[in-house]
């Protein structure tokens, strides 16, 4: 599904990811860690496409296509998804209207047809109970005074409602209480499917015990510099990243 | 992102809509402006000698006056010899009796900027229209049905000639022939605009509107509206404005005076989009207007609710007096400027009586190269006690190379009163545009969804029908500034 060759990417000419490779097929889960500046949310968002992030040198193959040049909107319509690790607010946009819109440019990008207000907001509650999430919370702007774990949710809600082929969550389990952390786990959990892909970008091993990765990659200075099953994720959580960096 | 301000760019230069012209024969009086023209106005529209003498007045006032320069604006002289202070279409000369007497050229018009006269045409009974064409009115509809229930719905030409008392008395009474540059030259040569009358105790049964058109070359507009809303009356009025596109600036300055008797309300709404201007600031209207409302009366209220989004500069502050006990003034506004415009816009409340409250809520974007400004004037007299304000003025910037101001002025002169200011500025996130494209939505869709919900405390002031003009108005006015 996702295949990255040496892939070197630069923020405002300095560059964070030097010759990344990863491949991610179909029903599987990857977990993405690494100390702090290894260049792990600047991964999800180059996969993602945002403009910020200038892509020097290597290639993203995604459903065998090179994506590079592809516009942001238009991977998303593709089935790519990036839950954020600060998800925005947007003051005075209703929740329920904008995600109406982005599921109805998904299909028309598709050529399926558009959902009326009435069928999305079947879906939208039906969806809602996945990460028990507060009906109110429908009707108010886009993630406008929600709480972190609200703001959270709402991402895997949306997640949800536009079922994507890949999700790239970024640092989803940071700001959580537990009790918050295992309804969103529970709902990645339940999002899983044998024709989709995850890839979970996290500090702490805490949220693999939740979301049980198939493969840990560590991302270290911009390169994956050692991959291996979940256990390794046990083994960082006890070690530390300093016996692979200095290996 | 550099690309999202070139994307910027090309959102918020999208071209206006409004900016035909209609061939239309039109009877001018020539460019200048001396005792003679201002008679030659008001033999030509028919007007008692008292209004003559008002005019002449105002005009010696004017005189002794001098354009300010206080404003937050970048203004050319203006030459007012080089104006023609009068122009109507030929076919107007004598006042047509019905609709089917227009010049069908005009009713094409306002069709084309989606205001069909023909009564059958618009949606059953929802809202009266006045149309102004260049200097004078054209066509009002539904006035026999108003006219069941009492409420007085004409231009104001009419009203001088049908109602004088009525004019006479409430005329100046809120904005005086003195009270500004501008005001004193309205009251000189304002050539038309609406009249409104409602009787006490008469809710007016349908929105009423005034739809005002520049068309001829070289012309200035100077309407005059005057509203009044006897004892515990209801009316709600909206107003709204287009002119063709041309490469010389063109004056609008127009007077509203809305009088407000005990228990009475007034809503009165603008959706103003004057030609702006092209995006190397060439044309455009200079809109300078003096807006005012007097809550005379006890528990009376009076909104202003606008969007401008149209004029290369405008110039104007709609204001409450609080005269009534207990009377309540609110100002809900969008201001949008793009590539050169220039906007210093804001309001007064001015509290005399006690009890009495306001609201403002002032949103400001500005995009491209243009300067956006909001002044606004809080004053609480001594009598007013307990008075209540509560301001909140938002600033949005899109792109880098605009500007936005705040001039808040607040007095107050009692020790039992609340004043609250607050303020915001932000930029247009490149985060929250990168969130909905993230989420499959276009650019342009992103930036039009984000601005509407940035405004949506101000629109959801608006009736319904303009409500929904509005955001599409902010949408096209939009078009061309993402980047």
């Amino acid at each position: 599904m996702l295949k990255i060759e040496n892939l070197h990417a630069a923020v405002e000419g300095k560059t964070i990811l030097k010759g990344l490779n990863l491949t991610v097929n179909a029903g599987e889960v990857h977990a993405i860690m690494g100390p702090n500046g290894a260049g792990k949310s600047t991964l999800a968002n180059v996969i993602a496409g945002h403009d910020n992030y200038e892509v020097t040198d290597g290639a993203i193959y995604y459903e065998g296509n090179d994506i590079i040049e592809m516009a942001p909107e238009n991977r998303a319509r593709n089935g790519i998804f990036l839950a954020f690790q600060y998800p925005v607010e947007i003051p005075g946009l209703n929740n329920t209207y904008f995600l109406r819109a982005a599921l109805n440019e998904k299909k028309k990008f598709l050529g399926e047809p558009e959902v009326d207000a009435a069928d999305f907001l079947v879906i939208a509650r039906e969806k809602m109970k996945l990460v028990e999430m507060k009906k109110e919370l429908l009707r108010r702007p886009v993630n406008s005074g929600f709480s972190g774990g609200e703001k959270k949710r709402n991402e895997i809600f949306q997640m949800a409602v536009l079922e994507p082929k890949l999700a790239v969550l970024d640092e989803t389990d940071s700001g959580l209480d537990i009790d918050a952390l295992r309804i969103v786990s529970k709902g990645v959990n339940a999002l899983k499917r044998p024709d989709n892909a995850t890839i979970v970008v996290t500090h702490y091993q805490r949220l693999l015990d939740y979301i049980v990765p198939d493969f840990v990659h560590v991302l270290y200075d911009g390169k994956i510099i050692h991959s291996g099953g979940k256990e390794l994720a046990l083994e960082l959580e006890e070690k530390g990243y300093d016996w692979l960096i200095n290996k | 992102m550099s690309s999202n301000n070139e994307q910027l760019d090309k959102i918020t230069n999208q071209e206006y809509k409004y900016g035909f012209e209609s061939q239309v024969e039109s009877d001018t009086i020539p460019p200048g402006l001396d005792e003679n023209v201002i008679k030659e106005i008001s033999r030509r529209k028919g007007e008692p000698e008292f209004m003559l003498k008002w005019r002449l007045n105002a005009y010696s006032k004017w005189l002794t006056m001098e354009q300010p320069s206080w404003a937050h604006l970048n203004l050319q002289p203006i030459d007012f010899q080089a104006i023609s202070y009068f122009s109507s279409p030929k076919s107007a000369k004598e006042k047509p009796k019905n609709l089917d007497e227009v010049d069908p050229e005009i009713l094409d018009t306002y069709k084309k900027l989606g205001i069909p006269l023909k009564e059958q045409e618009r949606l059953q009974g929802i809202v009266a229209v006045d149309a102004v064409f260049d200097s004078v009115s054209v066509a009002t509809t539904y006035k026999d049905k108003l006219a069941e229930v009492g409420v007085i719905f004409c231009s104001i030409s009419e009203a001088m000639r049908e109602y004088p008392e009525l004019v006479e008395k409430y005329l100046g009474s809120v904005v005086p022939p003195t009270d500004n540059f501008f005001a004193s030259m309205n009251s000189a040569v304002f050539t038309d605009g609406s009249f409104v009358y409602v009787p006490p105790g008469v809710r007016c049964p349908m929105e009423l509107s005034t739809y005002f058109r520049i068309n001829a070359t070289n012309t200035g507009q100077f309407e005059r509206t005057l509203i009044i809303a006897d004892e515990g009356s209801y009316v709600s009025y909206l107003e709204g404005c287009t002119a063709p596109q041309r490469d010389e600036n063109q004056l609008h300055a127009a007077v509203v005076e809305i009088i407000a008797h005990k228990d009475a309300q007034v809503k009165y709404a603008t959706v103003q989009n004057w030609y702006p201007g092209d995006e190397n600031g060439v044309g455009g209207i200079y809109n300078f207007v003096t807006k005012r409302g007097l809550c005379k009366g006890e528990n009376s209220k009076i909104s202003w609710t606008q969007v401008e989004t149209g004029s290369a500069i405008t110039w104007k502050y709609p204001s409450v007096i609080l005269k009534g006990d207990n009377s309540v003034g609110t100002f809900h506004s969008v201001a949008m400027t793009n590539n050169l415009q220039q906007a210093d816009t804001g309001t007064k409340m001015i509290h005399l009586g006690k009890n009495t409250q306001s609201t403002i809520i002032s949103k400001g974007i500005s995009a491209g190269k243009s300067s956006n400004a909001y002044r606004g004037l809080v004053r609480v007299a001594k009598g007013a006690t307990n008075a209540r304000n509560y301001s909140q003025c938002d600033s949005l910037l899109i792109g880098d190379k605009c500007g936005a101001h705040t001039f808040p002025y607040i007095d107050v002169q009692n020790t039992t009163s609340q004043v609250e200011h607050e303020a915001t500025t932000s930029k247009i996130g490149e985060d929250q545009i990168f969130y909905c494209m993230q989420r499959g939505l276009s650019e342009e869709d992103a930036v039009s969804m984000i601005v509407n919900g940035y405004c949506k405390e101000v629109l959801q002031n608006l009736p319904m029908e303009f409500a929904v003009e509005a955001q599409n108005l902010l949408t096209l006015s939009l078009e061309g500034t993402v980047g």
